[in-house]
């Protein structure tokens, strides 16, 4: 180590110590982003914002929420709601953020899928992008438990019960998950904890990892273009800003970021206000009560399409109970996004629009999607079961096609 | 402007997709169910066109069938009688000519179980605790029984005060039965003044977060004609007049909703901030992007 000379009490000092002109150039100066890019590219951005003001109004919430079934549901809905100052407005933003977030977690994936931002070396930024999908999942799930109110309690009840599932039974899963026979005390508890630190914990490292995995590769741009980043980046410092195909992330991509997050704050806020009901269940308004099931039980709109390939196949059939297939695609819905990468055939990077089978694939994915989660929502009752069961088979049959549409369009192209 | 057909494309999905799993999903979960009817016009019209008398209305409450004995009721400014636990506490008589539907009023007096729709509840021998009105006990209810109904609810209403506040109407016409216990949520005043799990087969929820957990219109629906929404319940229909209802549905609100009135002088202050923070944004991104494009 080359001794450090200068006073710790001193700017000089400091900066011989910790390097932050360095640092703050390999970061934001000098890190360089494409030009070419369009609103779409600022969503990470307002996820960053979405997650930190669930950071914030978590913590306030934290600081009078009882995690107890005995209690937990007037420390939400009194003392939070009711007693505390704005704690009405934590709840809220909480609420309707970690709804929020979601939407914009698919259209962040879409994005990515649209213009092939997982492939050719941007695999592990899909990947980590796809494991912070599932721990944001199982943190809206957690945390949907907490104010214990029927749709907490019997979401739990039935999510949980997916866990004794076939042989899964044989093995005490759903016990251990519950920490009982039935969704009690000890579930609320340890989901809370699941909630308020690991979950956090998990998500904080794999949001660091998502954004490490971006540095190698780069961000992708609007035409798939293959930038010589070093020449760009030499353009750009040289003054050629014009001409140069990079931007920094400071100032320039940030200045874009911040205009996008200042609409999407308005719409949020919109919603925190006016419009929250979608967002924070009437019905869980009730407290729990596990002598009484309510008329419909269904997830948050953003588990809908899962829940639905799980409610799909209603009736026995390959010699299959109709809850085993149900399971077995519902598992499968969890993971298939995370191998994208590996069932795309088309060795190009290039947005749908240039590759004409993979659009129309894109766009049913799309619809089905739609399909799945308002018909997830409904009672599967008559037409309804049929669409769902319809819609289920459009959904594994798109994954069925994905190597084979791709490979087309690259034949086509003459790339294979 | 292709950025704006991008803008357009997503807005347009996240719309369809808001549409089919709110407005969409609940109109399919909860049917639609007619306006409430604050004329009670499917009660019988007992009264008949008897115009009442109040003096005749006092003396057959006080003297002659002696409606003090299980309620107790306010007579020239002093409160006579006891209420009694008949596995539902019983009503005090006061305000009822104020907050209960004249015709519905009649029509309860005259056949409770009918006026209330709990009938189903009465079978096999189970008789409701307060008895239909027979003058003569001759069996029938003829012009003698309309009369004397109209006399007792034209006195009703001439001892009725001439309003009441919101919490008073509620603990009038609710709270003999259900709780709203974050209207007094340390000193407990506001439980459900009696037991009634015995007399109801169940305990009537308590109603503190119900304006959260139902729409307004719901409510008004549900207090207007329980059966209407939940076939076979135990609830009575109560009879609220629609200002009365809309004083039950306003307290139901204060109490379970009472962060409204911030959030809703809040929230142009919020917004506007917003805008100006937007205005900025956009101008600081167009000054550094025309420096690259």
């Amino acid at each position: 180590m080359a001794l450090i000379n200068e006073s710790f009490f001193s700017a000089e000092g400091l900066e011989k110590r910790l390097a932050g002109k360095k640092f703050w150039k390999t970061m934001m100066t000098e890190y360089w982003i494409p030009k070419d890019i369009n609103f779409l590219w600022a969503l990470g951005v307002v996820l960053a914002v979405t997650f930190s003001i669930l950071i914030i109004s978590g913590i306030f919430l934290m600081m009078y929420y009882k995690p107890d079934t005995a209690l937990a549901f007037d420390s939400v809905n009194y003392t939070i709601m009711q007693e505390v100052a704005f704690g009405w407005l934590f709840r809220h933003m909480h609420g309707v953020a970690a709804s929020v977030i979601f939407l914009v977690i698919y259209i962040h994936m879409f994005t990515g899928i649209y213009y092939g931002s997982y492939k050719k070396g941007r695999e592990m930024i899909w990947i980590s992008g796809m494991l912070l999908f599932v721990t944001f999942s199982a943190g809206g799930f957690s945390g949907y438990m907490l104010p214990w109110g029927q749709m907490s309690y019997w979401a739990a009840a039935v999510i949980t019960n997916l866990f004794a599932g076939g042989s899964l039974e044989a093995w005490g899963l759903v016990e251990w998950i519950r920490g009982g026979f039935a969704v009690n005390d000890a579930t609320l508890t340890r989901f809370f904890m699941l909630h308020v630190f690991l979950l956090p914990l998990v998500i904080i490292m794999v949001i660091v990892f998502h954004f490490y995995t971006l540095r190698i590769p780069h961000v992708n741009n609007q035409i798939s273009d293959d930038i010589d980043y070093d020449a760009e980046a030499e353009k750009y410092l040289a003054g050629n800003k014009k001409e140069s195909k990079v931007i920094p992330f400071w100032p320039v991509f940030l200045s874009k970021d911040f205009a996008v997050v200042s609409v999407f704050l308005i719409f949020y806020f919109y919603l925190v206000f006016f419009n929250y009901n979608f967002a924070m269940d009437p019905v869980n308004f009730d407290p729990a009560n596990d002598m009484v099931t309510p008329a419909h039980i269904y997830p948050e709109w953003y588990f809908l399409w899962s829940y639905e390939t799980l409610r799909g196949p209603f009736f026995d059939m390959l010699g299959m109970k109709a809850g085993d297939i149900g399971l077995i695609i519902f598992g499968l819905a969890q993971v298939i996004f995370l191998v994208f990468p590996f069932l795309d055939k088309d060795p190009d990077v290039l947005p749908a629009h240039k590759r004409p089978m993979f659009f129309i694939w894109f766009w049913i994915m799309i619809v089905d999607l739609l399909v799945l989660s308002v018909y997830g929502k409904l009672p599967p009752t008559g037409a309804n079961a049929w669409v769902g069961f319809y819609a289920t088979a459009v959904f594994l049959l798109l994954w069925i096609v994905l190597p084979i549409v791709t490979k087309m369009d690259a034949k086509k192209r003459g790339a294979l | 402007m292709r950025e704006l057909k991008i803008f357009a494309v997503v807005a347009f999905f996240t719309g369809v997709l808001y549409w089919g799993v709110e407005p969409f999903a609940h109109t399919q979960l909860h049917p639609h169910k007619p306006a409430p009817d604050y004329t009670f016009s499917d009660t019988d019209d007992v009264r008949n066109g008897k115009i009442g008398d109040v003096a005749s209305g006092k003396s057959l409450i006080v003297d002659q069938f002696q409606c003090q004995s299980c309620h107790t009721l306010t007579v020239d400014g002093a409160q006579i009688g006891a209420s009694m636990d008949m596995g539902v506490v019983t009503p005090d008589l006061t305000s009822a000519g104020l907050i209960y539907d004249e015709r519905y009023l009649a029509a309860f007096i005259a056949n409770p179980a009918k006026a209330a729709q709990v009938e189903h509840k009465f079978v096999d021998g189970a008789a409701h605790p307060m008895t239909s009105f027979d003058l003569a006990y001759d069996g029938t209810f003829g012009d003698d029984d309309a009369q004397a109904v109209a006399d007792i609810v034209a006195f009703l209403k001439s001892i009725a005060p001439s309003s009441l506040t919101n919490k008073e109407v509620f603990a009038d016409a609710c709270q003999r039965c259900h709780g709203i216990k974050y209207g007094d949520f340390y000193g407990g005043t506001m439980a459900a003044k009696g037991d009634v799990s015995t007399y109801m087969g169940t305990t009537p929820p308590d109603l503190s977060q119900y304006i959260r957990s139902r729409s307004k219109g719901f409510l008004h629906e549900f207090i207007n004609e329980p059966g209407k929404h939940l076939h076979g319940t135990a609830m009575p229909r109560v009879g609220l007049t629609e200002s009365a209802e809309n004083q039950v549905v306003s307290y139901m609100e204060e109490v379970g909703d009472s962060s409204k009135p911030q959030r809703e002088a809040l929230a142009p202050n919020f917004l506007g901030y917003l805008v100006i923070f937007a205005l900025f944004a956009w101008l600081w991104k167009a000054k550094i992007w025309r420096e690259v494009h």
